[in-house]
C-alpha cells in the first residue's frame, strides 16, 4: 500500500511540472512577452505606456532575463509561497488567493453536496423503477440538466430573484465564519447552479451503477437468504454501487472548479474564478499566470485524492 | 447478393441455434435498424439538422438585420413586430439568435474537426508505434487533461489574442488529449491482432496498415467522440463569449447575448436572458442525445469511457 502511495505522487510530479511549463510558455512565447499583452492597444490594453516605461518595467520584473531564468525564478517563488503581486494594484496575490479561494471552495463543495442530495436519491428511484414513469421522467430531467450550462442557471436564478422577489445582488460578501447563516443564505445560488447539472451526471451514473450492482452474485446472495428487497438495495447494492460515484465525484470536482469562473460571473460572486476573468479583463498577467496554476494543482491533486481513495476502497486496484 | 449476406449472417458454420442473426447490410439498413433501436437518437438528429438550416439559411429566417440599432425600440418585449424582442440597443434579439447559430456552428465544428483530427493522428500514432514517441507523448496528453477544460481554453484565449480563430484554436487544442487517449488504447489492442500481425507479414507497410486495418475500427469511437465533443465546444464557445473573451461583439453569439445582460444587472430583462440560453441548451442536449444513441448502437463498449 505504501509504495502504491509513493508511487501514484512521484507519477503526479511530472505533471504538474509539466503544467508549469505549458503555463510559462503560453504566457510568454504565443503573443510577444506579458508586457506586450499589457501594452498592445490591439488586445484592449487600458494603459499606454511610453517605450521607455516599457523598457523599466521589463527591467523591473525580469523579463529581459532568457527563459530558463524565469522559469527557475517564478518555480522558486511558488515553492516558498510567493505568488507576486497583482500588477496594477499591488496587492500580493497570495492574499487574494487565501481570501477568494475560501469562497470558490466553500461553492464548490456545497455543489457537490447538492449533487449528491439530489442526484443520489433520482438515480435510485429511477434503477428500482426501471423503464417506470418515474424512471422516464428522472433520465429526461437527467438529459436536460446535464446540457444546461451552469452559468445561465445562475443569470436564471437571479433574474427569478430580481423580478419575483425584488431580491438584489449582494455588493459584498459575508464570510462564513463572520456570519454563517447569511453567508449561507448568499452562496445559495451559486452553488445551486453550480451543482444541478452535476447532480444530473450524478444521478445517471448512480442509476447505471445500482442496475449493474443489482444483477451480482452477492445481491442474488442477499435476496436468497431471505433479506427484503429495500435492504438488499441499501445494504449491498447501494454501498458497492457509491464506489464508483465516489470516483465521478472527485474526477468531476476539476469540472466544477472550470465551471466557477462563468459560474461566478454571473451572481457577481467574488471568488477565485471572477478574480480570473477579472484579471484577464486587466491583463493582469502575473494574476492570471498563478490562479490558472492554481486550479491545474487543485485539479491534479483532487484526481490523486481519487485514485488514492479508490484503492483504499477496493483493494484490487492495489494489486494491476 | 441479398441471399448470400442472408444466409452467411443467419447462421455462420458451427454457431449455436440461440444466438441472435447479426444483421448484415449497408449503410441504409444501418441507418434503419438506428432509427428503431433509439428514437430519441433520430429527434436528437433532426434537431440538429434543423440547427444546421437555420445557421445555413440565416439570411432568410432573420427577420431583421442582426447589427441594425434602433433606439425607438431599445429593450421591447416580445411581440408581434419583434417576436422575441429587442436588446438594450433595440436589436432584434430573434435575428440575433438566428444569426448566433451560424457563429456557433462554425466555431464548434471547425474547431471539432481540427480537435478531433488532431487527436486522431495522434492516438493512432501513439497506439501503433509505441516506444519512445509513445511514453513521451502520454506525459503531455496528462499535462493538457490535468487542467479544467475552460481553464485550459481561457489560458490559451489569452495567450493568442481574442477572435475568432483564436476561439477555433482554444476549443480545438481541449478535443485533442482526450481522444488521442481513447484512439490510442483503441490501437494498442488491434495492434497485436492475428489480421494485423498477417497483414505485416504479407510486407504491407505501416501506412497501409494504419490505413486498411487501423482506422476502420477507430470510425465507431470517432463518430461518437465527435458527437460528444460538439456539445462540448458549444458549451465552451458560449461561455468563453460570455465572460467577454469568445467571439466579439457586436457580432452575435449566444454567449456574448448572454454576457451582454450583465451589464443592466439591476434591471435584466428576461427575454435577454431566457431567449440565448435555451438555444444554447438545446443544442448541447441534442448533441449529448445523439451522441448516447451513437455510443449504444455503435459499441456499447464504450460506455463510461466517452462521456
Amino acid at each position: 500500500m505504501h509504495t502504491y502511495i509513493a508511487k501514484r505522487i512521484l507519477i503526479a510530479i511530472p505533471t504538474l511540472i509539466g503544467i508549469t511549463l505549458l503555463i510559462f510558455f503560453a504566457m510568454r512565447i504565443l503573443p510577444g512577452d506579458p508586457i506586450a499583452i499589457v501594452t498592445d492597444p490591439s488586445t484592449g490594453a487600458q494603459q499606454r505606456l511610453s517605450d521607455e516605461e516599457v523598457a523599466k518595467m521589463r527591467a523591473s520584473l525580469g523579463l529581459n532575463d532568457p527563459y530558463y531564468v524565469q522559469y527557475a525564478r517564478w518555480m522558486g517563488d511558488v515553492l516558498r509561497g510567493d505568488f507576486g503581486q497583482s500588477f496594477w494594484r499591488g496587492e500580493p496575490i497570495r492574499e487574494l488567493i487565501v481570501r477568494r479561494g475560501q469562497i470558490s471552495a466553500e461553492i464548490t463543495i456545497l455543489a457537490v453536496v447538492w449533487s449528491w442530495i439530489i442526484g443520489v436519491p433520482f438515480g435510485i428511484l429511477s434503477a428500482t423503477h426501471r423503464n417506470s414513469w418515474l424512471d422516464g421522467l428522472s433520465r429526461g430531467v437527467t438529459t436536460l440538466f446535464q446540457a444546461v450550462p451552469s452559468y445561465w442557471l445562475g443569470l436564471v436564478i437571479v433574474l427569478v430573484g430580481i423580478v419575483w422577489f425584488s431580491w438584489r445582488p449582494p455588493l459584498s460578501i459575508v464570510y462564513f465564519q463572520d456570519d454563517p447563516g447569511r453567508n449561507l443564505q448568499m452562496v445559495l445560488g451559486p452553488t445551486f447552479a453550480l451543482g444541478l447539472g452535476f447532480a444530473a451526471v450524478i444521478a445517471r451514473l448512480t442509476r447505471s451503477a445500482i442496475l449493474e450492482a443489482l444483477h451480482q452474485d452477492y445481491a442474488r446472495t442477499a435476496r436468497a437468504k431471505g433479506l427484503r428487497e429495500r435492504m438488499v438495495i441499501y445494504k449491498h447494492v447501494l454501498r458497492n454501487a457509491l464506489l464508483p460515484i465516489v470516483t465521478l465525484t472527485g474526477l468531476q470536482f476539476g469540472a466544477l472548479l472550470g465551471g466557477s469562473p462563468a459560474t461566478e460571473r454571473a451572481f457577481g460572486f467574488p471568488g477565485l474564478g471572477l478574480a480570473l476573468v477579472q484579471a484577464i479583463g486587466e491583463r493582469d498577467w502575473m494574476i492570471i499566470q498563478n490562479l490558472v496554476l492554481i486550479y491545474g494543482v487543485i485539479y491534479v491533486v483532487m484526481n490523486l485524492v481519487v485514485d488514492l481513495s479508490y484503492s483504499w476502497l477496493d483493494p484490487r486496484v492495489r494489486l494491476q | 447478393m441479398a441471399e448470400l449476406t442472408a444466409t452467411l449472417g443467419a447462421r455462420p458454420l458451427g454457431a449455436p441455434e440461440e444466438i441472435e442473426p447479426i444483421e448484415v447490410g449497408g449503410f441504409s439498413k444501418g441507418l434503419r435498424r438506428f432509427a428503431r433501436q433509439s428514437p430519441a437518437g433520430v429527434a436528437a438528429a433532426v434537431v440538429l439538422g434543423l440547427i444546421v438550416v437555420v445557421g445555413a439559411l440565416a439570411p432568410v429566417i432573420a427577420p431583421y438585420d442582426p447589427l441594425l440599432n434602433s433606439f425607438a425600440e431599445v429593450r421591447q418585449p416580445p411581440n408581434a413586430t419583434h417576436l422575441l424582442g429587442t436588446d438594450h440597443l433595440g436589436r432584434d434579439v430573434l435575428s440575433r439568435i438566428v444569426y448566433g447559430t451560424r457563429v456557433t456552428l462554425l466555431v464548434a465544428v471547425t474547431a471539432v474537426f481540427i480537435g478531433e483530427a488532431l487527436g486522431f493522428a495522434w492516438g493512432v500514432a501513439c497506439g501503433y508505434l509505441g516506444g519512445r514517441f509513445d511514453l513521451a507523448s502520454q506525459r503531455v496528453v496528462e499535462v493538457l487533461m490535468s487542467m479544467p477544460q475552460l481553464i485550459l481554453a481561457l489560458l490559451l484565449v489569452v495567450a493568442l489574442g481574442p477572435g475568432l480563430k483564436t476561439v477555433i484554436i482554444a476549443i480545438a487544442v481541449t478535443r485533442v488529449a482526450g481522444t488521442a487517449r481513447i484512439v490510442r488504447s483503441v490501437a494498442l489492442a488491434l495492434r497485436d491482432l492475428a489480421y494485423v500481425e498477417a497483414g505485416r507479414a504479407l510486407g504491407a507497410s505501416t501506412p497501409r496498415i494504419l490505413v486498411r486495418h487501423i482506422a476502420p475500427q477507430c470510425v465507431a469511437p470517432m463518430l461518437v467522440l465527435i458527437s460528444v465533443s460538439l456539445g462540448g465546444a458549444i458549451f465552451t464557445e458560449s461561455a468563453l463569449s460570455f465572460l467577454g473573451v469568445g467571439i466579439p461583439p457586436p457580432e452575435p453569439s449566444w454567449g456574448n447575448m448572454l454576457g451582454g445582460v450583465l451589464a443592466e444587472a439591476f434591471k435584466p430583462s428576461w427575454w435577454l436572458v431566457v431567449f440565448p440560453g435555451l438555444a444554447v441548451s438545446l443544442s448541447v442536449m441534442a448533441t449529448n442525445v445523439l451522441g448516447d444513441a451513437l455510443r449504444d448502437f455503435l459499441d456499447p463498449r464504450l460506455r463510461g469511457v466517452v462521456e
